[in-house]
């Protein structure tokens, strides 16, 4: 492989943002289940949710402050690598990202300073205020991601003038159909992210035999959110692909593995696909389901990647398998969610250390299925950075040296792999510390004397 | 509209260098901290607030995007490496505020990453500033001047300066913000800082003055513009005086006058060019419908909000650290 600006660059973003990516949506989830948590807390006052609140309060610290520092590379890393791109569609995506910056960082960096450290500065009212905000924070930053990311899929609202793009219809492009299945997709997924990581840690406090009542909280609570939030998932699963079928059907032709026209069309299961013969090899079909998931039909045609020119088309495996991988994370999720939640009805669930070992190893999945997620759109909206429009090789810095991208990439992967590996090892030493006796005084008296609190921490 | 922006993006670079600016000069500073008492106190005199001060550098960074793609896609392209070394040590010094309290035996780790963090960072942004102020080479509105353009004396020594500008400014905060022998430490820092940032910041100017005579004959036709300069002398002796007393408070405003006056003084010798003599305001700026939708939503609404959060999260954390701070 020649190792060119173009190519580094590349790996550098696919690097950045993948590492990024991991911790706002961890703690998009874990900012609702707080809000969940702290309105529980003052609402019924019962002292096992204020433990658990702290608790996660800790782990959310870490996975927060990780993502910030590496979010602030994202908002350098369009000029310094791709400044064609940002010189070209600065105009439509300057002004998205810089309304994500106005609207919601300063929102979660105010109150997420009083979340931490203000606790006994302010009203548990404002409290619980300041952790809604927080939530609502990281939530509107996703929908501007999300904004953009759906602009250069599909980019709509605009003209071409002065070499430039100039945005010409706004609400066309706050509005897009397509943001609006792709932000409720991703949201749901960091949701289920926090929910498995919750049931993940109860069941692992349930199998030491260890915080028995904040670990009952944590895996039922984890376990009866995501029963409710998969099938959901999988519906705007399903509607994120409609969209990619209407819009990007070479990229939908990709995922599917399907080289050629067929009418009706079969579903690959599972295959190898092999690019430079332009079929599959070891291949396990299902005829007709293709037109099914496709366009709803029986007979419907749908269309091959040998329609396309070849310089048109995505890498066809890195689509597929990850497809495929994020779908099977999302069908086991499904399952042990449901059974989970069935079987935690006379707490048969916490007699079955085999389901609970199941559970506490489940929670990589739901990382595993955004980071795949995230490789099936990106790759295969390849070779485009503006799908249609703008070509990743156009979008390069021009005078990016290869000397230049190089060191770069070496040094945020050292970086990375520095924070990256202190900040699991932290998270795991608060995980295995577990919940601490932090509330000796019941809720109404915290009320009253907020300074409480204070004197129990140490 | 295109004035409304500029005017934003100034105010978000000020209030980055006002508030960043401190809490990189606590992080300088901490390097030469004796004792975890006095790290500690240090630490926790800016831990509630920077990711807040951070987010004026986004806030500059998306507005340049947003507002002014072309310098934003020049510039960074320009500043490389420069840029990913100042990235690079943001991001070390941001997680130590959460990875130091856990740590066990390698807490010096994030002691290095904290303080070094701090200073790289403070050097490759008055560094950049630096060869701003000198000149890049720019022809046809693309950088020329390859992987290392950016570097001469001058910009290294606009690197050093910046590094004990932000010190004065992290020392003054230190003396409003903690007690007992931190504050005296603080104290007696200040006038050492800033006689030299002083110095560095007069070179600067004779400097920006005699290369560039574009600059000097502004000067010479708007002789009110030295109102700027005025100022900050005036606050210099305003900060000895108050020093001197050992008043708590003023140094810091003081300080705080005399970078925004010196902002004033830069931002107004190269009006109307954003990078000097080769792209202006006008030709950077983005079309209409994005400076626009800008202002109709987070220009006039959302930026007062952010104010007031900033002010909000201040006026949680006011008064001294230390007495009631819940450390988990």
């Amino acid at each position: 492989m020649h190792f060119t600006a173009l190519l580094l660059s590349r790996l550098q973003f696919a690097f950045t943002i993948s590492f990024h990516i991991i911790f706002p949506s961890f703690t998009i989830g874990l900012g609702a289940w707080l809000t969940i948590l702290g309105a529980l807390h003052l609402a019924t006052g019962r002292p096992t949710y204020r433990v658990v609140f702290d608790f996660w309060l800790k782990i959310f610290g870490v996975a927060f402050g990780l993502g910030v520092v590496t979010g602030i590379v994202m908002a350098f890393q369009f000029g310094s690598n791709w400044s064609a791109l940002a010189r070209l569609s600065g105009p439509v995506q300057g002004p998205l990202l810089s309304y994500e910056t106005f609207t919601a960082f300063f929102l979660e960096a105010s109150f997420f300073g009083i979340l931490m450290f203000g606790r006994n500065r302010v009203t548990p009212g404002f409290y619980l205020f300041s952790t809604a905000m927080v939530a609502l924070g990281t939530t509107l930053s996703a929908y501007w991601i999300m904004v953009n990311n759906s602009w250069m899929q599909v980019p709509t609202g605009y003209v071409i003038a002065d070499g430039t793009f100039v945005p010409n219809d706004w609400p066309r492009i706050l509005f897009n159909p397509v943001v609006w299945v792709r932000f409720p997709h991703m949201l749901l997924a960091s949701y289920l992210t926090g929910a498995f990581c919750v049931a993940a840690t109860g069941a692992w406090y349930m199998l030491r035999r260890q915080f028995n009542a904040e670990a009952r909280v944590m895996l039922n609570m984890g376990l009866y959110l995501a029963a409710i939030v998969m099938p959901v998932q999988l519906l705007f699963g399903h509607l994120v692909g409609d969209y990619v079928h209407d819009y990007q059907p070479v990229k939908f032709a990709a995922i599917e593995g399907r080289w050629h026209d067929e009418q009706p069309a079969g579903e690959v299961l599972f295959a190898l696909p092999d690019e430079n013969a332009e079929t599959n090899h070891a291949q396990l079909k299902v005829p007709v389901l293709g037109s099914l998931i496709g366009s709803m039909s029986l007979d419907s045609k749908e269309v091959g990647l040998t329609d396309f020119p070849v310089q048109d088309r995505p890498p066809v495996a890195i689509p597929f398998f990850s497809f495929r991988i994020m779908v099977g994370c999302g069908l086991l999720m499904l399952l042990l969610a449901w059974v989970g939640t069935y079987l935690s009805r006379g707490r048969r669930l916490e007699r079955s250390r085999a389901l609970l070992w199941l559970t506490f190893c489940s929670f990589p999945l739901p990382f595993i299925a955004i980071l795949t997620g995230w490789f099936t759109a990106e790759v295969g909206r390849q070779p485009w950075t503006v799908y249609g429009v703008l070509r990743t090789a156009h979008a390069l810095t021009p005078i990016l040296t290869t000397r230049a991208a190089c060191i770069s990439l070496v040094v945020f992967c050292l970086v990375y792999a520095l924070i990256g590996s202190f900040g699991v090892l932290f998270i795991y030493r608060l995980l295995r510390a577990g919940p601490g006796q932090l509330v000796p005084a019941p809720a109404s008296a915290t009320a009253r004397r907020p300074m409480s609190v204070a004197e129990a921490s140490p | 509209m295109i004035t409304f922006w500029i005017a934003v993006l100034g105010l978000a670079i000020l209030l980055y260098v006002l508030l960043d600016g401190f809490d990189l000069g606590v992080g300088i500073l901490f390097g030469f901290a004796r004792g975890e008492d006095h790290r500690r106190a240090m630490m926790s005199a800016v831990e509630p607030v920077w990711d807040g001060n951070e987010t004026w550098l986004v806030v500059a960074g998306v507005v340049l995007w947003g507002a002014f793609p072309v310098v934003y896609a020049t510039l960074f392209a320009a500043f490389y490496l420069p840029l990913l070394l100042m990235l690079a040590g943001l991001i070390l010094r941001g997680v130590s505020f959460e990875f130091r309290g856990k740590a066990l035996r390698g807490r010096w780790v994030w002691d290095v990453g904290f303080s070094g963090g701090s200073l790289v960072a403070t050097f490759m942004q008055g560094l950049m500033v630096g060869a701003l102020v000198e000149g890049l080479p720019i022809s046809h509105g693309e950088y020329t001047g390859g992987d290392f353009g950016w570097l001469s004396p001058f910009a290294l020594l606009c690197g050093a300066g910046l590094c004990l500008g932000y010190a004065l400014l992290g020392a003054c905060w230190l003396v409003r913000k903690s007690d007992g022998a931190v504050q005296a430490n603080a104290f007696r820092l200040i006038p050492m800082l800033s006689l030299a940032s002083l110095g560095v910041l007069v070179i600067v100017f004779v400097f920006a003055l005699s290369e560039n005579l574009q600059v000097l004959a502004r000067w010479l036709e708007r002789p009110y513009l030295f109102v700027f300069p005025f100022i900050g002398i005036v606050a210099g002796i305003v900060l000895a005086m108050s020093v001197r007393r050992r008043r708590e408070q003023e140094p810091f405003y003081m300080v705080t006058a005399t970078f925004a006056a010196a902002f004033g003084t830069f931002a107004l010798s190269f009006w109307p060019y954003m990078i000097p003599f080769s792209i202006t305001v006008e030709a950077a700026a983005a079309p209409h419908s994005s400076l626009a939708f800008m202002f109709w939503g987070e220009g006039l609404f959302v930026l007062p909000l952010m104010l007031v959060y900033t002010a909000i999260s201040y006026g949680v954390f006011r008064g001294k650290v230390g007495a009631d701070t819940d450390s988990y």
